[in-house]
């Protein structure tokens, strides 16, 4: 027990050296890495000083003023820690401020329509059931999420098991990885960084418990109908339903998704109510009937641009930088391992990504010269992103601080372009090739037979494709679906049997039954469920990748990824343009725009999308950086993930699910230019 | 170099100012640790000159101490790096090559997943959790309760309402993590679970049905509706599995919830699941019960009575003062007993079925086994044939299942006078008010009740329910509102459709599924606790009045008794009479508990205890939990779940005299 105590203890000592050296995202796993480092060099210098000793006896002193001091900080940790244990729980100065639970509590709420939480991409955990000899030993344990310790016992091996089979988009044979069933799944994601847990806390405090609260844990690396097909996660989820609806005293159900489980859950919308065996044959009144109302958290209807770099690239915002500080490290075949490129080949095995492409090519996203967003200020956007105090009645301010600029607007429509003044120029002096151009000639003139095991499907691309592909400068929402399709066909082909991107003309065409049309809500129409409430909740207040200037890389060698995002790209002083990357408001990953549009006009009142006239309600929380180390992550963060900690968005679940309704709550209630921006965007309703 | 260990010397004063300190330093000590070590060395340069002293013994504990922590972070280290497959190379250089595991090899047999497969576990495996609590359990939110040691809760329920006291709420963990581990590196379903995985078992046709043991069934569909849950996910996993039906695995207790199960899906509601006469027909493939205490357990009636079954006893015996003190400030056999008359679902072990099948005052079924034979066998591992030519042993008289006195349990019937306890005054509580807040309700009794127990000298089965109902009035009060224990006359009369009857065996039907089998399968060859020596306590006031008699030893020629406790074959806890019996004679055939002649098949595994260190707790062990454990169940299961049928495994597998003991209890069939 003390030994583990001491053990961690070095854990925690390092951290504070590893993020000095801004390893933002990466912290983790370059923490474990260290802590492992420091392990074996501290082994190292007694080593070094045992060899010393046998020769000059007289210089034993050193080894044992290393032992000293070692055994010293321990003592000391050792003493502090049983202090910290001893600790009264209440002490003055460690006032926590009381939970949202506990109060609402008091108010007199207490627990009655049964809730399910749909957790997103990432978070969920995933465990070995079956795997290679390599993975010996992991039987059940979690190769995602937990404390990935196998990442750095044998990093090729986890890849392996956590990749699906490039053609089916299922597990590789002798491969079984599977989502880890219960609240369980996705309450911690790691130690310490919770995801739901906290709101499970304080639904328990009202009086949730395993009976009326369930997670609905599901493969998030699969496509949506494949969660179905493998898993029976679809059928799962219906059953559980329909179980807790009855078991409860017939109260309908509240459900949380949050993320890409909004998505997901749009999907399982559709997919109970349509007849078997493509669906779930709940018959069109099983959403009426057992749904109360769909709380999303940071949904990302509408695609998250995010992801368009991850396919493209394997790199975020987090990545771009590190490389431009230090060039060497992502590239280097470090544990001769190219990190990035292995990412990239695992990432491009999970057809649930491609689900998060944006979606409503132009229309939704903006054409070369235009873009719903152009009119965002980010300078004011950062002013109130640095001062959290200023912004609680923001929204008429900056307003008419806007009218008084006079700024160039964004050309945030260009998702992708190729150096930074093909993202400024107006689109007359653009070099356009249109998408018949994007033939691919797959001569294998530089296809070096060399690079051996075909990794990503770029290497099957030749150097002048790859230039064409550069020469085109500019790429919109919807042209970005024809440059992956080019870059990589295979995978594309996969995936668009399970998703689509469009907007529907014609809702009642018969080929919408079909199930790859189900996760896009300007494809799909709400199911006939009148007294069913939509709500979007999400933060705003961060800036957000929206569009990204990239470049070719300069290296030439196979098995690299020949993009990379432009990182010396920067804007003037208070721009949006930042390292490569155009930022707007959001909640750090989906921008204000695929979050609030459906609930604040493709949904709101009686739509062709939403035929029976369900009400929505538009929830933002203004992101406010904790203000104390005290706070952890924040009590009113609005960040994707941490927006699960934050007190309002807490206090609005419990309020739902104890009964209320969406007016109770008190309506809309918005702080971006959510309305102003939807209003740009020309869509028939 | 000398200078600079002499510099280090005030840090002892340091210390000083640590202590100081900690209070702020406890907040923040990561970020603190690094200045500190800063201000450390800034003032240790500045009295480096001043003090030269020699090593004291504080920096000589510190050396030591940081030597320790480099050799441990070394060692770590080492095994963080070891390849994953060096244990197994070191494994198979002492032992030779390991055979493949079992479910590999069945694999490879071509078996695969085809039943779905429902695990129902016991009393005591399953995990609890808390997800509301009183402010000392702050903190815990969810966290394992039990199954971990260190957080001993008061896990005590409402004595009234058997249901949870008001502010607390200890709910069961869902999942297969509910019973897989019972505490870490001792497995409970962990091995059979691996080797189902093996053959293509995973979540979606995998399902522990775990539910809240401390309470009695009823209960836990109306406070969890944890039936409801059940019946709900074997329809579903019969769905989505193609509409194979599913294989039910029950353990210990779990059989008889099983049990109860079976019947309250297909009674109507609102009292059962209305699920239709014909539900356990459409879903359920086969039942395999694994150490069914069909009838009860002879060790509940002294973990009611008294709160010590073998191991307590004989805990008492070697240090007298440990169980008896107040250990820190608690008296812990009392608060054991006081916790666990509040678990309702204890008292659905109790020995069922009365002198009928246990045996009455000079008879019992089981009178003629030999311990000394059983010994003999343990050793070479020959199948049974020579048990019952031991005539020149002494018979014991099982059916005595709780005597006062040693002599007493040992002489004829005829020469014991029994003084009639039912009648006798209780008497006042002379118990002193200082014990008020230690609940048992033998404070509720005086001296003349305990000794009213005393004289009636010898209770069987039958007078056993009598006995707890003297000394334990509220709990079986509550626990007979939920449980039975007779044999029905009459099963078709009206009041055995009420679900107290449903998790007895001898008061139900099998429900009403031609194509079902059900296997028993369990532990023998371990002596197992059949009847008890008790003796009166020497303490008076506050503590149990009684207790197992641990002097009582039977010597060379009664080798049954030892430590005051009677063994029987069995595999620790159930004796084989009480798991076999149901499946060799009760439901064996059509019979009137049996209507619809479901196939019954015994399957026996006879004890070996471990035969090198490696094996950790044996692949052929018969004992209760590491059973779970044993290669030939676990093939049995497997094999059962990839599709085979009783026949298929070859029938019977019997080692004991189940039947021979079977057929001397004469129940109507």
């Amino acid at each position: 027990m003390a030994s583990i105590l001491r053990f961690r203890k070095l854990c925690y000592l390092e951290p504070v050296k590893c993020s000095s050296l801004g390893f933002g995202s990466f912290e983790t796993p370059k923490v474990d890495r260290k802590c492992e480092n420091v392990a074996s060099a501290v082994e190292e210098v007694s080593e070094k000083s045992k060899k010393k000793k046998k020769r000059q006896p007289k210089e034993w002193r050193c080894i044992d003023y290393c032992c000293w001091i070692i055994g010293y900080l321990c003592t000391t940790w050792l003493l502090l820690l049983f202090l910290y244990h001893c600790l009264p729980a209440n002490l003055p100065g460690l006032r926590v401020p009381e939970p949202p639970g506990a109060r609402l509590k008091r108010e007199g709420l207490t627990a009655l329509h049964p809730v399910v939480l749909v957790p997103g991409i990432v978070t969920g955990g995933l465990e070995l059931w079956e795997g290679r000899p390599c993975a010996e030993g992991l039987f059940r344990q979690r190769l995602w999420g937990g404390s990935f310790t196998e990442i750095f016992k044998r990093p090729l091996c986890w890849l392996e098991h956590l990749s699906l089979h490039n053609e089916t988009g299922l597990d590789p044979p002798g491969i079984r990885v599977r989502a880890v069933p219960g609240l369980v799944a996705a309450d911690y994601f790691a130690p310490g960084y919770f995801v739901w847990a906290v709101l499970i806390e304080n639904l328990a405090r009202i009086g949730y418990e395993g009976k009326n609260m369930y997670m609905a844990a599901y493969d998030w690396r699969l496509s949506f109908q494949n969660t179905e097909i493998r898993d029976q996660a679809l059928s799962k989820l219906k059953s559980k339903i329909e179980l807790m609806y009855v078991t409860n005293g017939s109260k309908k159900v509240v459900v949380v998704p949050h993320s890409m489980g909004v998505i997901y859950f749009l999907h399982f919308l559709k997919w109970v109510e349509s007849p078997p065996p493509m669906g779930g044959g709940g018959g069109p009144g099983w959403c009426a009937k057992h749904i109360k109302a769909i709380m999303n958290i940071g949904p990302a209807f509408l695609g998250v641009p995010k992801t368009v770099s991850n396919m493209l690239s394997a790199e975020a915002k987090d990545i771009a930088v590190i490389r431009a500080v230090a060039p060497g490290i992502l590239n280097s075949k470090f544990l001769r391992l190219q990190t990035l490129e292995h990412v990239m080949r695992v990432c491009r095995t999970w057809d649930s990504i491609i689900s998060l492409l944006p979606k409503g090519g132009e229309t939704v996203w903006g054409n070369l010269d235009w873009s719903p967003e152009e009119e965002h200020d980010c300078d004011s956007a950062k002013k109130m992103f640095l001062q959290p105090t200023l912004n609680e009645n923001n929204t008429n301010h900056s307003d008419e601080k806007r009218r008084f600029q006079v700024k160039e607007s964004m050309k945030y429509g260009r998702i992708i372009s190729f150096g930074k003044e093909a993202s400024e120029l107006p689109s007359s002096q653009l070099p356009t090739l249109g998408s018949e151009e994007f033939k691919r000639t797959r001569s294998s003139s530089n296809f070096d037979t060399s690079c051996g095991e075909v990794w990503t499907e770029y290497d099957e691309m030749s150097r002048e494709s790859i230039r064409k592909v550069a020469e085109n400068k500019a790429y919109t929402a919807r042209s970005l679906i024809d440059l992956l399709r080019f870059v990589a066909p295979k995978m594309m082909q996969r995936t668009e049997a399970h998703f689509s991107h469009g907007i529907a003309e014609n809702l009642g065409d018969p080929k919408y039954t079909h199930y790859k049309y189900w996760s896009n809500p300007l494809e799909t129409k709400l199911p006939d469920a009148p007294d069913m409430e939509i709500y979007c909740l999400y933060g705003v207040g961060i800036p957000t990748e929206r569009s990204y200037v990239y470049k070719l890389s300069p290296s030439d060698k196979c098995k690299s990824i020949p993009f990379q995002i432009d990182s010396s790209a920067d804007g003037s002083e208070g721009g949006c343009l930042k390292g490569g990357v155009y930022f707007v408001d959001g909640d750090e990953s989906v921008p204000v725009l695929s979050a609030g549009f459906m609930c604040a006009k493709g949904w709101r009142g009686r739509t062709r999308f939403n035929p029976s006239g369900i009400a929505t309600y538009i929830r933002e929380h203004q992101h406010k950086p904790p203000a104390s180390l005290l706070e952890g992550r924040g009590l009113e963060s609005g960040a994707h993930v941490d927006i699960l900690g934050n007190v309002a968005l807490i206090e609005d679940v419990l309020r739902v699910a104890a009964g209320a309704t969406g007016a109770e709550l008190g309506g809309d209630r918005i702080y971006s230019d959510i309305i102003k921006m939807s209003e740009r965007i020309n869509i028939r309703l | 170099m000398v200078s600079r260990r002499k510099g280090s010397e005030h840090k002892k004063a340091l210390n000083l100012e640590f202590r100081i300190d900690k209070e702020d330093d406890k907040r923040e000590k990561e970020r603190e640790e690094k200045p500190i070590i800063k201000k450390n060395k800034q003032e240790e340069n500045e009295h480096r000159k001043r003090d030269l002293k020699k090593w004291s013994c504080v920096n000589s504990c510190c050396w030591f101490i940081g030597c320790m922590c480099s050799i441990w972070w070394f060692l770590l280290f080492l095994y963080n790096a070891m390849p994953a497959s060096f244990p197994q190379y070191v494994t198979e250089a002492i032992t030779g090559p390991v055979p493949d595991p079992l479910g590999v090899k069945l694999h490879k047999e071509g078996l695969k997943a085809k039943h779905p497969v429902v695990f129902v576990p016991g009393i005591v495996t399953g995990v609890l959790e808390l997800w509301e609590g009183h402010q000392c359990a702050e903190g815990l939110f969810r966290k394992r309760l039990w199954g971990d040691p260190y957080a001993g809760l008061s896990m005590s329920l409402d004595n009234e309402t058997g249901l949870d006291p008001s502010g607390v709420r200890i709910r069961p963990v869902s999942g297969l993590v509910a019973a897989d581990y019972f505490a870490p590196g001792y497995f409970v379903w962990a091995v059979l679970i691996a080797n189902l995985a093996r053959i293509g078992y995973e979540t979606k046709n995998m399902y522990m049905a775990a539910y809240d043991w401390r309470i009695s069934f009823q209960n836990t569909e109306v406070r969890d509706q944890t039936l409801s849950r059940i019946k709900s996910n074997l329809e579903l996993m019969v769905a989505t599995n193609g509409g194979s039906k599913v294989v039910v695995i029950p353990h210990s207790m779990g059989v008889l919830y099983f049990l109860h199960f079976m019947k309250w899906v297909e009674a109507p509601a609102p009292m059962g699941g209305g699920g239709g006469s014909d539900w356990c027909a459409k879903h359920i493939k086969a039942v395999m019960n694994i150490g069914g205490p069909f009838l009860g357990v002879p060790k509940a009636v002294t973990g009611l009575f008294s709160a010590e079954a073998k191991e307590i006893a004989f805990a008492r015996a070697v240090a007298p003062g440990v169980l008896d003190m107040d250990v820190f400030g608690f008296q812990t056999l009392q608060h054991v007993m006081q916790m666990t008359h509040t678990w309702d679902s204890t008292m659905s072990m109790i020995p069922k079925g009365g002198d009928t099948i246990w045996g009455g005052l000079d008879w019992s079924a089981e009178d003629d086994h030999d311990c000394n034979t059983k010994k003999i066998k343990s050793n070479d591992t020959q199948p049974m044939s020579q048990n019952g030519k031991g005539s020149s042993v002494k018979r014991v008289n099982y059916g005595r299942i709780i005597s006062f006195g040693k002599d007493v349990a040992e002489v004829n019937s005829s020469k014991i006078e029994q003084m009639d306890f039912r009648g006798a005054v209780k008497g006042s509580n002379l118990a002193n008010t200082t014990c008020r807040d230690v609940w048992t309700e033998y404070h509720d009794m005086g001296v003349e009740g305990i000794k009213a127990i005393a004289d009636y000298k010898i209770y069987t089965a039958g007078s056993i329910l009598d006995l707890l109902h003297f000394v334990a009035p509220k709990m079986m009060k509550r626990g007979s509102a939920h449980f039975s224990y007779g044999v029905a006359d009459n099963l078709d009369d009206q009041k055995y459709v009420h679900y107290r009857y449903w998790s007895n065996p001898l008061e139900t039907k099998l429900p009403n599924a031609p194509d079902m089998e059900i296997f028993s399968m369990y532990g023998v060859g371990i002596p197992t606790e059949r009847a008890s020596v008790y003796k009166l306590s020497p303490a008076a006031g506050c503590y149990i009045p009684f207790q197992i008699d641990t002097s009582a030893e039977g010597g060379l020629d009664c080798t049954c008794l030892r430590g005051g406790v009677f063994s029987v074959d069995g595999d620790e806890t159930v004796p084989v009479l009480n798991a076999g019996f149901m499946a060799a004679k009760g439901w064996r055939g059509k019979t009137r508990f049996n209507p619809s002649g479901i196939r019954t098949y015994i399957r026996e595994y006879y004890h070996a205890p471990p035969g090198n260190l490696l094996e950790g707790r044996g692949t052929q062990s018969g004992a209760r939990v590491d059973i779970l454990g044993n290669f030939a169940l676990i093939e049995d299961i497997i094999r059962v779940a990839a599709g085979a049928t009783g026949e298929d495994l070859e029938g019977d597998q019997v080692y004991s005299d189940i039947f021979k003991w079977s057929e001397r209890i004469n129940l109507q069939l």
